[in-house]
Order: C-alpha cells, then structure tokens, then sequence
C-alpha cells in the first residue's frame, strides 16, 4: 500500500524531509513506523509517540488504507 | 474566526480582547506566554514553533469547547504563534470571559495547560552556545 508521511520536530530533522510517499507491505502504524525508524535511524521510542491518521488520533493497531497520510507524533512541546 | 488559531505574525491581543466581551460578563482573564531568555539554565536566543496545522486546529478547538462545557463561561478564545519568535515575543496568548471570576481564572488555566499538554506544536530553541534542540513538555531536550 502507499502512505504519504508528515514529519515535524526532531523526526523532520532526523528524516530531513518534511514529508514522504511510501511503498510498504505495513498495515498499521505499529509496522509502518518499525519500518520508518529503520529506514531513517530514528531513536525516538514508539512508546514516546503518538499517531495521527487523516489528521486524527489514531491508535497504533489502526488498519491502515491505501492512500492514507500518517503522522508520528514527538511529545509537544507548544505554550 | 475559529477559536482557537495559529498565527504566523504578532497577536494582536487587543482585537481579541473585543472578542470576548460580553454584556453578561463580569470577569476577563487572559494568559500570556512570552519567550523567555533562559531554560534550564542555557541562554536562550530565539526559538521556532512548527506546528502540525490539521490536528493543531481540531485539537485546540476541541480544548475550547470543553472549557465552555466545563466552566461557567461566556467564551474562550486561543492563538498560538508559529514561526520564528524573539525573546519577549507573544509566544501563546488565552483568554476568557465570564460572569464571574472564578470560572474564568480556571478556565483561562484549564486550557492553556490543555493547549500545552496536548496541541501538536513543537518549540525549538536556539541557545547562546550555537546549539538547538526540540523539547517536551518536561523541558528535557528530544533525540530522534
């Protein structure tokens, strides 16, 4: 299936990109963000994250759809 | 207007105020967060919000509404600055109307703690010593 990603904060740093378009077998975002912090060395723990699907919360074992934009989400720090 | 905005340029804190007023209102208090020179004991010398505009909007608006469900309220309104911002700068602004004071001062404390806690928006701070990095809420630098 194919994502289109959104990266902010320190995950756009560290991926360099503000966003991406992925090919992947990933069904939800549990998998797609193991293959994501693979592919781009990210140390950021899923624990410490949260995930947004369509521009909402979403949970981790969410099924994905072809064509969704995901966003991993770093702790905010806004205020 | 929304209630709750993101802005790429100065509040201007003076024409939300008018926003909030109220002939059934009593009381007003507004919440400023400013940029601060110092966190953590580094010198600080700017700082840059980003922000995730889609979930941001429909966050701080969902914080809003609950405030005037929860509180005895007349509005409640909040914009947050993205962007480069200098030290002294108007980084968060809240405000809130009511008929009387107590309900505004917790309401008005209720959403920015909510604001913070919550909103997808990320602060990066410049230090003094040429370093940056992006915190979280507990003020600890993140690594990715």
């Amino acid at each position: 299936m194919n994502y289109r990603l959104l990266y902010f904060a320190s995950l756009r740093d560290r991926t360099g990109c503000a966003s991406e378009s992925l090919a992947t077998d990933a069904a939800d975002p549990r998998a797609l963000y193991a293959e994501i912090a693979r592919r781009h060395g990210l140390g950021l723990a899923m624990e410490r994250l949260r995930v947004a699907v369509n521009g909402e919360f979403a949970q981790w074992d969410t099924p994905l759809q072809d064509n969704d934009e995901v966003v991993f989400l770093p702790p905010v720090s806004g205020g | 207007m929304s209630a709750f905005c993101l802005a790429d340029c100065p509040i201007d804190v003076a024409r939300l105020g008018r926003e909030l007023a109220s002939r059934s209102a009593g009381a007003c208090v507004s919440f400023e967060g400013w940029v601060r020179d110092r966190n953590a004991g580094k010198a600080v010398l700017r700082l840059a919000y980003q922000a995730y505009p889609a979930l941001a909007l429909a966050e701080g608006e969902r914080i809003l509404v609950h405030a005037r469900e929860r509180f005895a309220i007349e509005h409640a309104l909040c914009v947050h600055r993205v962007g480069e911002l200098e030290i002294g700068d108007l980084a968060v602004w809240v405000g809130v109307s009511a008929a009387h004071r107590d309900a505004a001062f917790a309401a008005c404390r209720h959403v920015i703690d909510e604001i913070k806690a919550h909103v997808p928006i990320w602060k990066n701070e410049f230090y003094r010593d040429g370093a940056s990095g992006w915190l979280h809420p507990d003020g600890s630098p993140v690594s990715a």
